[in-house]
């Protein structure tokens, strides 16, 4: 860049002094004219001559060169050399740009881990993550970026995970819990032993997702990719069109009146300006989005998420937590104790949620030994004999099939009742819930102000549990007791109900839901963070568990389609409106110059507000 | 097949573009990216025509922008 601002200094000077040099001299002016040419544009001159024997033709520096050259041709000796002068100028500060927006691309890079301190037979090495194989051991200090996934084995501390996330509170982490790759270790030393080897680990996988996301390339990128195949050498045919036809025509046209608005024609003839913002501006809106925790595998996906209409949202682990605790347990002729042991062992089988929340609240170990003749009983419940008791645990239904006669307080229950009955008698129910999410209902509410026109809920779940669900969180519909295909025919119906334009979001935690995922326009997931399975599935990947990101993700969507937009239309706007007052003759090559270059600079300051997505 | 490269000195986003479009219609070549910004290109590509691809984008690269070299990420 140094030798650069040399150049256009030392030729600025040559051009001042021809311009202030008088006529008495003679050839001296024009000495200095031709010597400030070549300091300014002799790199752009043997570039165009190259290229054209590369057979690479309708290129910038062919363009400049022509028309530089055309100007001094026709003795617009000063403008010729000050559109290369200007042109210089708009290069550096191009250059500049790029530079600029390269270094905050690589910023957001930058949480990518430099070394592993691998534990090797009692000594400590410092050796590249991608050499450290899975069940490797690994010290992880204070300051230092964790560089692989895996479990802690000793020690705690707090670990920042924002990288990932964009959650700024640390999170503390002990023996047993997972550390994820690319959050910073706060303040204690952890030793860590590794579950996964780097090309799979969570930081690779986010840095390839936001690297990538360019590659699947958003309506508005593939528009300007076209434009620009047909916009040269239209402009360039009209420029030779504008400087033979009119004087052929028109016995007062003067020849070089309109080779110079011809020139004029070619400076404004790169689509440059298009070809560099545009492509900036969505990975600045993705970059930025994966600050806030939310990955975008691809423009085209951001292009859509500012167009929903209709977001339809999976119950379980979306809306709610996706925990189920035990809520109330009431026995009837039995201790809560007994009840909650015989119930815990009955269904200790099962990998049901509610199960895995029967066991948490009994909490001591299961004795296999206790059980036997386990029996599911599909959609009603389980049978097993526990301690040689006979135990049917389940809903209503399974009870009625046994003719056993429950409490029929169930009505005022908010939840999964599981009823007990021990040798076909009752012995009371167990009350297990799931806890709806804090930010769900301000998410739902938020998203009405985006303009999203219908928010619908999906579940399995049955009708009383998820309308109250519903009604709580002011959902626009609910559809309830679907198995998962029922799901996809669901969101294929309401396919039809959007318009157009519209598009349609899907919302799940991915786990089990990945064909709706897929066959929605916008498959987003939720708590992404160390689960390959919703980062495979989905469009979008929400890293934390909050609905409420969602609306940003919207918001970020919205703001970089819109610069996106700016973009396009300022830029052609301009190089249209240049091509129309030359046409006329009524502009000079400087505004030519502005059209080109100025035109450039500015649109890739606007596409850096893409990046800035902190208050959205 | 996928291949990664760095693009040293590729200083022309229009040039970027136009390597993209050139690479794709190479022989094989099944995905291509050239990004800018981050001067990367991702080649995926037929497994036994790789060798050959590699090269020929590499007389692409050269061609449209002499200044520019791959490298292997």
């Amino acid at each position: 860049m140094k030798k650069q601002l040399w150049r256009i200094g030392i030729g600025a000077a040559l051009f001042l002094a021809a311009l202030i040099s008088n006529n008495s001299f003679g050839w001296g002016k024009t000495l200095f004219y031709l010597s400030s040419y070549i300091v300014v544009g002799g790199n752009v001159v043997k570039k165009a001559v190259r290229n054209i024997f590369r057979g690479q033709v309708f290129d910038e520096n062919f363009l400049m060169t022509t028309a530089t050259i055309g100007a001094m041709l026709i003795n617009e000796y000063a403008e010729g050399i000050a559109v290369m002068l200007f042109y210089q100028v708009g290069e550096l500060f191009q250059s500049y740009a790029v530079d600029k927006s390269r270094k905050s691309i690589a910023a957001l890079m930058d949480i990518r881990p430099d070394y592993a301190n691998l534990k090797k037979d009692n000594e400590i090495v410092k050796v590249d993550p991608d050499e450290v194989k899975p069940g490797d051991i690994i010290i992880i200090k204070p300051g230092e970026r964790v560089p692989l996934d895996g479990k802690v084995i000793a020690g705690n501390s707090m670990v920042d995970t924002s990288a990932l996330t964009g959650e700024s509170m640390p999170r503390s982490v002990g023996i047993g819990q997972e550390v994820l790759s690319g959050s910073i270790n706060l303040n204690g030393v952890i030793t860590v032993e590794v579950s996964r080897e780097y090309e799979e680990s969570t930081v690779n996988k986010i840095l390839d997702l936001v690297e990538n996301a360019g590659g699947k390339k958003s309506r508005s990128e593939r528009f300007i990719t076209k434009f620009a195949r047909y916009y040269t050498p239209v402009v360039v045919v009209l420029a030779v069109c504008l400087a033979v036809l009119p004087p052929l025509f028109f016995e007062e046209a003067s020849f070089s009146k309109w080779v110079y608005a011809a020139l004029s024609f070619l400076v404004v003839s790169c689509p440059c300006a298009l070809v560099i913002s545009i492509p900036l501006t969505f990975f600045g809106g993705i970059g930025g989005a994966s600050k806030r925790g939310v990955l975008v595998k691809g423009s085209n996906h951001l292009e859509d998420l500012a167009k929903t209409e209709i977001v339809v949202f999976d119950k379980t682990g979306t809306l709610t937590k996706g925990v189920f605790n035990v809520q109330k347990i009431e026995p009837v002729g039995i201790s809560k104790e007994e009840l909650l042991e015989l119930i815990a062992h009955a269904e200790s089988y099962s990998q049901h949620p509610i199960s895995e929340s029967l066991k948490r609240a009994y909490g001591k170990e299961i004795d296999n030994s206790l059980i036997t003749d386990v029996k599911e009983i599909p959609g009603q419940g389980v049978s097993a004999t526990v301690r040689g008791k006979r135990v049917l645990a389940g809903n209503a239904k399974l009870m009625k099939e046994h003719s056993i006669s429950i409490s029929n307080d169930e009505e005022n229950l908010i939840g999964t009742v599981v009823h007990v009955a021990v040798n076909d008698q009752y012995a009371g129910y167990i009350l297990i819930a799931d806890e709806i999410k804090e930010d769900s209902a301000e998410a739902i509410k938020k998203l009405k102000r985006e303009n999203v026109k219908q928010t619908v809920m999906l579940t399995g779940d049955n009708k009383d549990i998820a309308g109250k669900v519903a009604a709580q969180l002011e959902l626009d519909d609910v559809f309830t007791e679907l198995l998962p295909h029922d799901k996809i025919e669901k969101v294929e119906e309401l396919l039809l109900q959007k318009s157009a334009q519209g598009k349609l979001a899907f919302v799940g935690d991915g786990l089990n839901d990945a064909p709706v995922l897929a066959r929605a326009d916008i498959g987003i997931a939720m708590g992404g963070l160390g689960s390959d399975a919703a980062i495979e599935a989905a469009d979008v990947v929400i890293m934390t568990d909050e609905p409420a990101k969602i609306v940003t993700a919207m918001r970020i969507a919205k703001k970089t389609l819109g610069i996106a937009k700016q973009n396009i239309v300022f830029a052609i706007g301009v190089k249209v409106g240049v091509l129309i007052l030359s046409a006329l003759g009524l502009v000079t090559m400087w505004a030519a110059i502005f059209g080109d270059v100025g035109v450039t600079i500015i649109a890739i300051f606007n596409a850096f507000r893409a990046l800035n997505v902190k208050k959205l | 097949m996928k291949k990664r490269f760095i693009l040293e000195g590729l200083d022309c986003a229009n040039c970027a573009a136009k390597m993209e479009e050139a690479i794709g219609k190479l022989e094989g070549v099944k995905e291509v990216t050239v990004n800018f910004l981050t001067q990367k290109l991702v080649i995926v590509g037929e497994e036994e025509k790789m060798p050959a691809i590699v090269q020929a984008a590499e007389r692409v690269i050269k061609k449209i922008e002499p200044n520019t070299t791959m490298k292997s990420a």
